[in-house]
């Protein structure tokens, strides 16, 4: 994964927008963060600053995408890990990649695997609490009983990535970033 | 957190050069070097000595270097692939957001799920495929000959009759496509059978030829072609094993950055999840079966009954108009003019309902009653369009005998005119010359234009129908409820009659029969496109209005998209019944002697062996009056039959079979193409 990680780093280099990732960077605590990273502090962005960025206040997932970008789990970010977001979360990153980092964000209490629990979570977070209680729960029963292969009563990461590169939507959600609304590449 | 190590640079000596302005790509990868040679580091405690330096700093230089030629000729390169990526996407961007009504759409899918939604999609489709033919025909055959062709009252066919001169211009003669409206470029009859026009040498009559069939040809390729997107869909969309996990893992859009669009998106996954909770929920209930089966036999002999006495009712219309036609039109009121659209139109509006009572009794799926429902609804109105034509082809071989009354009259009153002009010059050698009115001319029963505008009229009045069903049916019920709720004895949104839901087979099914009726007539009114494109626009912002104003979404919620292919698949065959009576009527009937591009030829598609004999070297001629050769048709349908068997994707064989069905035809019909 970290081989992956640093050649998908290399191609946003490329593509030149390194430079707007860091001023978008710099922009969100411009008192905190130094223009001149060349002395190379070692400064975090509080979470509260990530997650109104336009690209994450409306997603019902942003918490859980920042803690699990973030360097320590708790969601504020240096800009290394600011690197690492955009990366995966755009087009050039592998499917897999997308996959691997797509558990990460679901699997809500860190545990390696997707349980029921975590299922509940990210079904309520889906519909803003709208549906009853025996809904979600069926919704999570009915998603046990397709995707767990070794009948744990939870998702393994071979599980997951198995059910979710089949999937036709992923493609959507591959493409999640696009670079052109945000940036001029 | 990470051990805190000295940095490199601060250890390098102060006489060494000062280190060259640097980029933010050269930047990070001297940070990541750094940070690499800190990990490395981080294992071996210890200070970093000269030869280590010293190596460190040949390292740098090295990756410096590496980088300043990266930056050079292959950086170009990539700079133009990124610049060519950057272009496509941005175009792509663009052609996204080109795409109209989308965010009503979404709002649509959003409150009242993606079933009502796909009907939506399905108008915005056919408005596109309509745009095409409509471009199709106003730029090859109406602006050309509203450009280049004679003016209006050169000619006896582009003249308004001297008896009806009076009340041309009236509303109630324009709105029946009389008077001056049919004395346009609308119709047919008004086009000149000369050869080439203006300047330009346009050939009118084989563009006029040319472009029916090029429409005829668009509209099954554009069809199929999204049979087969959709049959790739229905593919992903008919695999169930992950449907849950993949609703729960992929539907969140991340691209969505603003609130509204969010609560939209929030709306139609609670919507989706709770469509998908009630398939599941019903696939798991049990049922008595002989009971069912006798219901469901009860309710389609029901259905059959409907069918027939709709279909008697129609034959009596019909019936009856012929009657009427009989007799002085003064004599008639609106009713009986326009009794057989408005018996049409009526019987499509109820009958729908009564299938929709009739399937109370059957208890099935949501899914598959909606299909049951489509192919009943269907049934009714392909009996109602095959009646209509039946009624039409009778009053074309009518006016084709009325024809020949007319041209015998004709060389009479020629006759007539002459001695009269010779009797007014036997006085004075100098006098005027021979000159008639066009619009003194006595005219053919265009039998041609008589068509196209049957299909215009009745266009406009479904049109119409459809309009004030909405604004009775839905809008003033709505009204009603919501305000006379207060003073009413039971509650009227709970219980009768509360808010229509809106009825997406009837509307689909209306939409599919009003496309087969622009299909057929197009060919004999070009403005049909046009008028279609109209009420195509005004119909996508009036239904959306009435559909968030006045309608509820249903309370059976299932999702249509796996229909898709069904709608499709109707449309397909209406577009093939449509234009074989067309079809039919190009190939054996004879055009009008005095009006439209086609007149004085025995046969329409005549003007393409005119066309080969003046337009192309002879050799040409030669070559294809041999391909017309019965021996060799035969050997080409056996050729595609045996293509036939061995292709296996739906759309090809359906290819196919329009191609054998087109050299059958062409070998029965000899000399077609010449």
């Amino acid at each position: 994964m970290e081989g992956e990680k640093e050649s998908v780093r290399m191609r946003v280099f490329r593509a030149g927008s390194c430079q707007q990732l860091f001023y978008r960077y710099q922009d969100l605590a411009p008192q905190l963060v130094p223009l001149d990273y060349t002395s190379c502090p070692d400064v975090k962005v509080p979470y509260e600053l990530i997650g109104s960025m336009p690209e994450l206040k409306d997603n019902p997932f942003r918490q859980r995408i920042a803690q699990v970008f973030s360097e320590d789990g708790d969601g504020h970010m240096t800009l290394d890990n600011f690197l690492d977001m955009f990366s995966v979360m755009s087009e050039m990153a592998p499917r897999d990649l997308k996959a691997y980092y797509a558990f990460k964000i679901y699997d809500f209490n860190n545990d390696d695997y997707i349980c029921a629990w975590d299922l509940e979570q990210t079904v309520t977070k889906l519909t803003r609490g709208e549906l009853s209680a025996e809904e979600v729960s069926l919704i999570c029963e009915k998603v046990l009983d397709e995707a767990d292969g070794d009948h744990d009563g939870r998702l393994s990461l071979e599980d997951f990535q198995n059910m979710i590169l089949r999937a036709p939507d992923f493609l959507r959600f591959t493409d999640s970033v696009k670079f052109p609304p945000f940036f001029h590449l | 957190m990470r051990p805190k190590r000295k940095r490199t640079r601060d250890v390098i000596n102060e006489d060494d050069p000062e280190p060259e302005p640097e980029d933010e790509e050269t930047r990070k990868a001297r940070e990541k070097e750094r940070r690499r040679r800190l990990k490395r580091g981080a294992e071996e405690e210890e200070e970093i000595d000269e030869e280590e330096l010293e190596r460190l700093k040949a390292e740098l230089d090295e990756k410096r270097q590496m980088i300043a030629t990266v930056k050079c000729k292959p950086w170009k390169m990539e700079k133009k692939i990124e610049k060519w990526a950057k272009f496509l996407r941005d175009f792509e961007n663009f052609k996204a957001a080109c795409v109209p009504w989308e965010n009503k759409i979404k709002a649509i899918e959003s409150q009242f799920g993606s079933s009502v939604a796909s009907y939506f999609l399905f108008l915005r489709w056919m408005y596109g495929v309509n745009m095409v033919l409509f471009i199709l025909t106003f730029s090859l055959i109406m602006l050309p000959e509203y450009l280049w062709g004679l003016p209006y009252g050169s000619l006896p066919r582009k003249t308004v009759p001297r008896a009806e001169e009076a009340s041309a211009a009236n509303f109630g003669v324009l709105y029946d496509f009389n008077g001056l409206a049919q004395y346009s470029v609308l119709f047919y009859g008004y086009y000149d059978n000369k050869r080439t026009i203006g300047w330009m040498n346009f050939r009118l009559p084989l563009s006029y030829f040319l472009v029916g069939i090029m429409c005829i040809g668009y509209s099954f390729l554009v069809v199929l072609k999204a049979m087969t997107k959709n049959i790739g869909d229905d593919g992903g969309g008919d695999d169930n094993t992950f449907n849950f996990s993949w609703k729960v893992f992929t539907s969140w859009d991340y691209l969505i950055g603003n609130p509204e669009t969010a609560d939209n998106k929030f709306n139609s996954i609670t919507m989706n999840f709770k469509e998908a909770i009630i398939e599941e929920r019903a696939a798991q209930v049990e049922e008595n079966i002989h009971l069912i089966r006798f219901l469901r036999f009860l309710a389609n002999f029901f259905v059959f009954l409907t069918l027939g006495g709709s279909g008697y009712l129609i034959f009596w219309a019909v019936k009856r108009s012929q009657e009427f036609a009989q007799q002085d039109p003064d004599t008639l009121g609106w009713w009986e003019k326009n009794e057989m659209n408005m018996v049409m139109s009526l019987l499509g509006m109820f009958c729908p309902t009564l299938f929709d009572l009739f399937a109370e009794l059957e208890d099935y799926h949501p899914l598959i009653a909606l299909k049951w429902l489509l192919g009943r609804i269907f049934a009714l109105l392909l009996g109602n369009l095959y009646v209509f034509i039946l009624a039409l082809m009778d009053e074309i071989n009518n006016k084709i005998e009325e024809e020949k009354l007319v041209k015998a009259n004709i060389t009479l009153w020629e006759a007539n005119m002459i001695k009269a002009y010779n009797a007014s010059l036997a006085g004075n050698t100098t006098g005027p010359p021979f000159f008639v009115h066009p619009a003194d001319v006595p005219r053919g029963p265009c039998w041609e234009t008589m068509v196209g505008q049957e299909f215009v009229r009745l266009t406009v009045s479904d049109v119409l129908t459809t309009y004030v069903t909405i604004l009775i049916g839905d809008f003033l019920r709505a009204c009603f409820v919501r305000f006379c709720n207060y003073c009413w004895c039971w509650d009227l949104e709970y219980g009768y009659p509360s808010y229509t839901e809106f009825d997406i087979s009837g509307n689909v099914l209306a939409l599919i029969f009003n496309q087969g009726m622009i299909w057929m007539g197009s060919f004999f009114a070009p403005s049909l496109p046009g008028i279609n494109i109209l009420r195509l626009h005004t119909s996508m912002y009036f239904q959306c209005w009435a559909v968030m104003c006045c309608n509820v979404p249903e309370a059976r919620v299932f999702k249509a998209s796996r229909s898709n292919n069904f709608y499709l698949g109707m449309l397909l065959l209406i577009l093939f019944l449509s234009t074989m009576p067309v079809l039919y009527m190009i190939v054996s009937l004879p055009p009008s002697f005095d009006c439209g591009p086609f007149s004085g030829k025995n046969r329409m598609f005549e003007v393409i062996g005119e066309t080969l004999e003046h337009d192309f070297p002879s050799w040409m001629a030669k070559i294809l009056r041999q391909l017309s050769n019965p021996g060799l048709v035969i050997a080409v349908v056996l050729v595609m039959a045996y293509v036939l068997s061995l292709l296996r994707e739906r759309a090809c064989v359906m290819f196919f079979l329009l191609l054998l069905s087109f050299s059958v035809f062409n070998s029965f019909s000899p000399g077609v193409m010449l």
